[in-house]
């Protein structure tokens, strides 16, 4: 273990307690977001759709302050290890983007529909949810509305509550898009993951 | 207290921040009142009390911060009320996406050097390494930070605190660790800076860090600290980690090897993300992903 907590001298500890997060706070806004950070295909290009959706607080207003990342396969199921996700050159599909909301509570993405990353698999996109006032990140995941029998034998959502599992189904808009929403709590709360378990998941409660 | 005080300006977030996401403060006064640093103080006392007592009967360090954490008034409204579903990570997640030099200069992590002259402040250099829970380097991955300048003042439209603004000082930088994980910045000592999460309620200084790991499990952001602080007690977002031991793993060690002479001062701080949940090849283990560093 560390004795001082804050430099990590010795690399045979099998191991090593987590830094703990923090809020990103409400001034990230020359820090994280990009030209074209949203925009996993450039708008318009064939195969791409719209992913969209709004955050919202526990009293149902939106929030204002949030920052989305999603992190998916191509439409093939295929997990993309390019780089260039900060510089787009309009061609690769790097399969990770970030979308901090506007003044109304709304994110943006311009992706693909992630294929399945295994036969049968329900294919889903993960995401990590920043906001100020949200203390930590949180983990959760967007899957397809089709395929009805992939999703019902997915690992994760048939661990849930019908309600909740629908927290983590995006609708098909009329013109081939996503929309999802966020709720950080209350009615219709989405189901947020803890990957760690154990010791770990405790303490993050 | 300033002649222009405006009480009900007072425990919102940041500085224009209106009331909205603070409207469910147990208890409700019936009449507007202020709270103070005392009254928040006693609050994160008594959490403090309360956390103490559990680990006394044997409960297990709390290592995260706390999503529900009222003092933070923003977090109100803005934690889930159900617990965390435990997930096994699977395919995608057990991945991280790739960065490399096509996505940053290696200019981006000296933030003295983005205008046309030299901030203002204490110039530091912020360095240490990036490591998962199995001690292994995170190699060529990225790494986000930004900050308020030496006045404590952030280029942001909803900043209005009324310190100046250092027009050669953005505040913001980037870089890819090497192959052993490093990293490294020059920065200025960011000041101190007030809010209105209660009154009288003022940051610690602090740089904002967004790291990647080798999975998407291990993204993190959070905030690095610097060491002998006199507001940590009063902050209600340090205070969120309940943990003493935790709280100290954001706290980077003066280190007198990494200043330079006639030039600037050194921090060290490393960062821990969670342990892997991936089965490793030996090329990933040594770091072979990705564009990274030569």
């Amino acid at each position: 273990m560390r004795p001082s907590g804050r430099k990590v001298t010795t690399m045979s500890d099998s191991k090593l307690t987590a830094t703990p997060g923090q809020t990103v706070g409400p001034f990230y806004g020359y820090a994280l977001p990009y030209e074209k950070d949203g925009e996993l295909l450039a708008p318009g290009s064939p195969g791409s759709i719209r992913l969209q959706g709004t955050v919202y607080d526990g009293a149902g207003h939106p929030v204002p302050d949030a920052l989305l990342e999603i992190w998916q396969p191509d439409a093939e199921g295929e997990i993309v290890q390019r780089t260039g996700s900060l510089v787009r050159d309009g061609y690769t599909f790097t399969g990770w983007g970030r979308s901090s909301v506007g003044y109304s509570g709304v994110y943006t993405f311009t992706t693909v529909n992630p294929g399945p990353t295994k036969p049968g698999a329900a294919p889903f996109i993960a995401v990590a949810v920043f906001a100020r006032g949200l203390m930590n990140r949180l983990f959760t995941r967007i899957y397809l509305p089709e395929n009805q029998e992939a999703l019902a034998a997915d690992p994760l959502l048939s661990s849930l509550d019908p309600d909740r599992r629908q927290t983590l189904i995006a609708r098909r808009d009329p013109d081939g898009g996503l929309t999802w929403d966020v709720r950080l709590q209350g009615e219709g709360e989405t189901v947020f993951l803890d990957f760690d378990g154990g010791a770990a998941g405790k303490e993050s409660r | 207290m300033p002649e222009n005080f405006k009480a009900e300006t007072y425990n919102a977030d940041s500085l224009t921040e209106d009331l909205s996401d603070a409207a469910e403060v147990p208890p409700k006064a019936a009449t507007p009142r202020v709270e103070t640093q005392a009254d928040l103080s006693a609050e994160l006392k008594a959490i403090g009390d309360a956390y103490a007592a559990k680990l006394r009967s044997g409960d297990a360090p709390e290592i995260q911060p706390r999503l529900d954490f009222a003092p933070y008034r923003s977090s109100i409204l803005r934690h889930p009320t159900k617990s965390l579903h435990h997930a096994d990570p699977e395919t995608i997640e057990l991945y991280s996406p790739a960065f490399g030099h096509q996505d940053v200069h290696a200019l981006e992590s000296d933030l003295t050097i983005q205008h046309n002259g030299e901030p203002q402040g204490e110039r530091i250099i912020v360095a240490g390494r990036v490591l998962d829970g199995d001690g292994r380097p995170v190699a060529g991955q990225l790494v986000e930070i930004w900050q308020a300048n030496a006045s404590g003042r952030y280029i942001h439209k909803r900043d209005q605190h009324p310190a100046p603004i250092d027009p050669q000082f953005t505040g913001v930088g980037r870089c890819i660790t090497g192959p052993d994980g490093s990293y490294r910045f020059i920065t200025i000592k960011p000041g101190a800076y007030p809010w209105k999460n209660h009154l009288n309620a003022w940051r610690p200084a602090h740089i904002h860090f967004s790291l990647f790991g080798s999975e998407f499990t291990q993204r993190i952001v959070t905030q690095m600290y610097f060491p002998g602080d006199q507001l940590f007690p009063l902050d209600p977002i340090y205070q969120s980690i309940v943990d003493q031991d935790a709280r100290d793993r954001l706290v980077a060690n003066y280190d007198h090897e990494l200043t330079e002479p006639e030039w600037a001062l050194g921090y060290n701080w490393d960062i821990v993300l969670t342990g892997s949940k991936r089965t490793w090849t030996e090329n990933e283990a040594l770091g072979a992903e990705g564009d990274h560093h030569e």
